[in-house]
């Protein structure tokens, strides 16, 4: 029936356990991020973070996710961040304030948020109602890619012309002189 | 498993963007093989040629209405009218940048090119029918404005402004497409005709809330309304006074053609506080804030915040009349708002010097047409009848008089008052007060003359003889608000079953 990679008699990886470390990670390491002075451990911090984020969307089987997950943010982005950090100064901005005095906003903001929780806490099941679709594991990434080519194929062609303008864009503002 | 592929007719309807990034790609490769000193008359003149054929692709694609690429694009009456204006404004735009971009010693190659793709983007908004597409678009649009607005990059303020609007715009961005996601959570589809079967459909999931609310943001952003303007005015300040008069209308029709594609044709829930709070924010906001301004730029940006407002009281009224109101509104603004920015940026001369409310002093007798053209584009932001706004502010109160909204429509009218303070003291300024300082006033070259030609008999055009823009926007308007009716039922079914694997 399921032709996924793990047989009957194995014991699905999607643990309540799995569940609980991972978010607990992501958490505590995206805590981590904005409470570190450095910026370099902020950004490794981030890296945790994204892949702990990655292992919850393996857990929903949604494998392509998870690897776009990495691939994307993970990889590249980390990398570009990675190289931002090291052409700032980083002692200078070790010794300035990092935070902003904006206390009735942060303290309205959280209020809200913590309205939302409560509230998915205890309507979380009306408000997704409706059964998730799940989808043999091996076949998710191949029926993605067969939307990509077929249904969803133009947005995904006129996504280069969005690539071509942020090319542009960036060569124009860096660029010396116009 | 036999994938389909797209038939001519998926082509023809996406024509003019095709034609248009073709231009674009064109100038772009040109840009380094020609002589700089040439590059802005070959250019511009491309740019100009590009724009053209993008109305006759248009005029080709409205001859084929239908939809495309699976359900992907819709061509009919709305898109068209939208395609066709958001490319006016861009030739206008050409139009008055050819004089600006020589006085401000800028280089021309990337202006145009990504004048012309932004097009592709707006073109696209007006026409897409499926949120994953809307937000590309909306990207395309968004960036290419962006980078348009730092385009002055000799001065600071430019680009304050450009960064500050890229920041601002990509968190704006990202709300919307977490109202996409949550949309599609909601319904299962990102397909608007889809959405609106399953919004139609009995009860409304909470989600559908939270989708609605979070996409109003984003595209609040883009179209100034308040409370999600705080970026108007120094966006507006900075950028270079053409663009400005293009920002402050193409990307926004195009934003206001996705808002009445999704709180219209998809019916969507619980809009309608929402809109009329932001209404009245946007409306009382902008005409408070602007009467203190001495920096024309500044209080033209709060006017468009103003303006916004207004359109979003249509919003708020019975689709049916809503948005045919919608829709007038947005042509008649751009006409006469885009022409009042080629009279601002004809008179900005070298690095934006002269656009205090000062340097308009004496305007009336040293240059009687530049003055007599920027009072007519102003009677008509006031809305005094024989132009366009009068209008269009009349179809928008009398579409929310008849839903019954009787106090959005007082509280409009009075602002209505407050706002022609304000664009009545350019005009004393300009006819009554002597000049201080010498203000030079240079020739108006050819180029600016037909834009402001243009722009002027559009506004008058609307103000005359309304009767066959209103029936035209009625029409489409019914074709917009049918749809819901006729296609979401047929389209259920395409869209859940991928066309691939039929």
């Amino acid at each position: 029936m399921c032709t996924g990679w793990y047989t009957s008699d194995m014991a699905p990886v999607a643990t309540t356990f799995f569940f609980y470390f991972l978010s607990g990670l992501a958490i505590l390491s995206g805590v981590l991020v904005i409470t570190r002075k450095n910026p370099v451990h902020s950004a490794l911090a981030l890296i945790l973070t994204l892949l702990s984020v990655a292992g919850l969307y393996l857990m929903l089987y949604a494998p392509f996710v998870a690897g776009v997950q990495i691939i994307l943010y993970v990889g590249g982005i980390m990398v570009l961040f990675l190289f931002v950090i090291m052409l700032v100064n980083i002692e200078r901005s070790e010794r300035e304030k990092q935070f902003n005095q904006q206390w009735l906003p942060g303290i309205l903001a959280a209020c809200g948020l913590g309205l939302l929780f409560v509230l998915i806490y205890v309507k979380g099941k009306a408000l997704f109602s409706q059964p998730v679709i799940t989808m043999p594991e091996t076949e998710n990434t191949q029926r993605v890619g067969m939307m990509l080519y077929s249904n969803y194929m133009f947005p995904f062609e006129i996504a280069s012309l969005l690539l071509l303008v942020a090319i542009i864009g960036a060569v124009v503002m860096a660029k010396k002189r116009i | 498993m036999n994938p389909t592929l797209p038939v001519g007719a998926d082509y023809v309807r996406i024509l003019p963007e095709i034609v248009l990034s073709i231009f674009g790609m064109a100038i772009m490769v040109l840009d380094p093989l020609v002589d700089e000193k040439k590059s802005q008359q070959l250019l511009g003149g491309l740019g100009l040629i590009g724009t053209l054929a993008g109305l006759v692709s248009t005029w080709i694609m409205a001859q084929s209405p239908g939809f495309a690429f699976w359900n992907m694009v819709q061509v009919d009456g709305f898109s068209v009218f939208f395609h066709v204006l958001v490319i006016a404004i861009a030739l206008v735009l050409i139009l008055t940048s050819y004089e600006y971009m020589a006085v401000q010693q800028l280089r021309a190659g990337e202006y145009y090119g990504l004048i012309l793709f932004g097009l592709v983007g707006m073109c696209l908004m007006s026409s897409a029918v499926e949120l994953v597409l809307i937000f590309i678009s909306l990207e395309i649009s968004s960036i290419s404005t962006y980078i348009l607005a730092g385009f002055r990059r000799r001065s600071a303020t430019s680009s304050e402004s450009s960064l500050k609007y890229f920041l601002l715009g990509s968190f704006a961005t990202a709300f919307f497409l977490y109202g996409v996601a949550m949309m599609f959570g909601a319904t299962g589809s990102t397909n608007i005709d889809a959405i609106s079967a399953a919004l139609n459909s009995g009860k409304v999931p909470l989600l559908a809330y939270v989708a609605m609310a979070l996409m109003f943001v984003g595209l609040g952003f883009k179209v100034a309304a308040a409370p999600f303007h705080i970026w108007t005015p120094d966006v507006y300040e900075g950028a270079p006074a053409p663009v400005v008069g293009f920002m402050s209308t193409a990307p926004k029709a195009a934003a206001f053609a996705v808002l009445l594609r999704i709180i219209f044709e998809a019916n969507a829930p619980g809009r309608f506080w929402l809109i009329w709070l932001s209404a009245v924010l946007s409306m009382t906001l902008g005409n408070v804030a602007a009467l203190v301004q001495d920096n024309v730029k500044r209080l033209l940006a709060y006017s468009s915040i103003a303006h916004a407002g207004y359109i979003l009281v249509a919003f708020a009224a019975k689709p049916e009349l809503g948005a045919p109101a919608v829709m007038f509104y947005t042509a008649a603004y751009a006409a006469m708002n885009v022409g009042a920015f080629a009279v601002v940026s004809h008179l900005a001369n070298e690095n934006e010097r002269y656009v205090t409310l000062e340097n308009y002093a004496g305007l009336g007798r040293s240059s009687p047409i530049l003055a007599g053209t920027l009072t007519i584009f102003l009677i008509s932001l006031i809305g005094i009848p024989i132009t366009g706004g009068f209008f269009a502010k009349f179809y928008v109160f009398s579409a929310a008089l008849q839903s019954n909204l009787v106090w959005l429509t007082i509280i409009g009218v009075i602002n209505s008052a407050i706002g022609a303070y304000y664009y009545l003291k350019i005009i004393v300024v300009m006819y009554m007060r002597e000049a201080r300082e010498e203000v030079p006033v240079l020739p108006i070259p050819l180029a600016l003359r037909a834009a402001l030609a243009l722009t002027l008999a559009a506004t008058v055009y609307l103000g005359v003889v309304p009767g066959r823009m209103l029936t035209f926007v009625q029409q489409s308007a019914q074709q917009l608000l049918q749809a819901e009716h006729t296609s979401a039922r047929e389209q259920v079914g395409n869209a859940a079953v991928p066309r691939a694997t039929q």
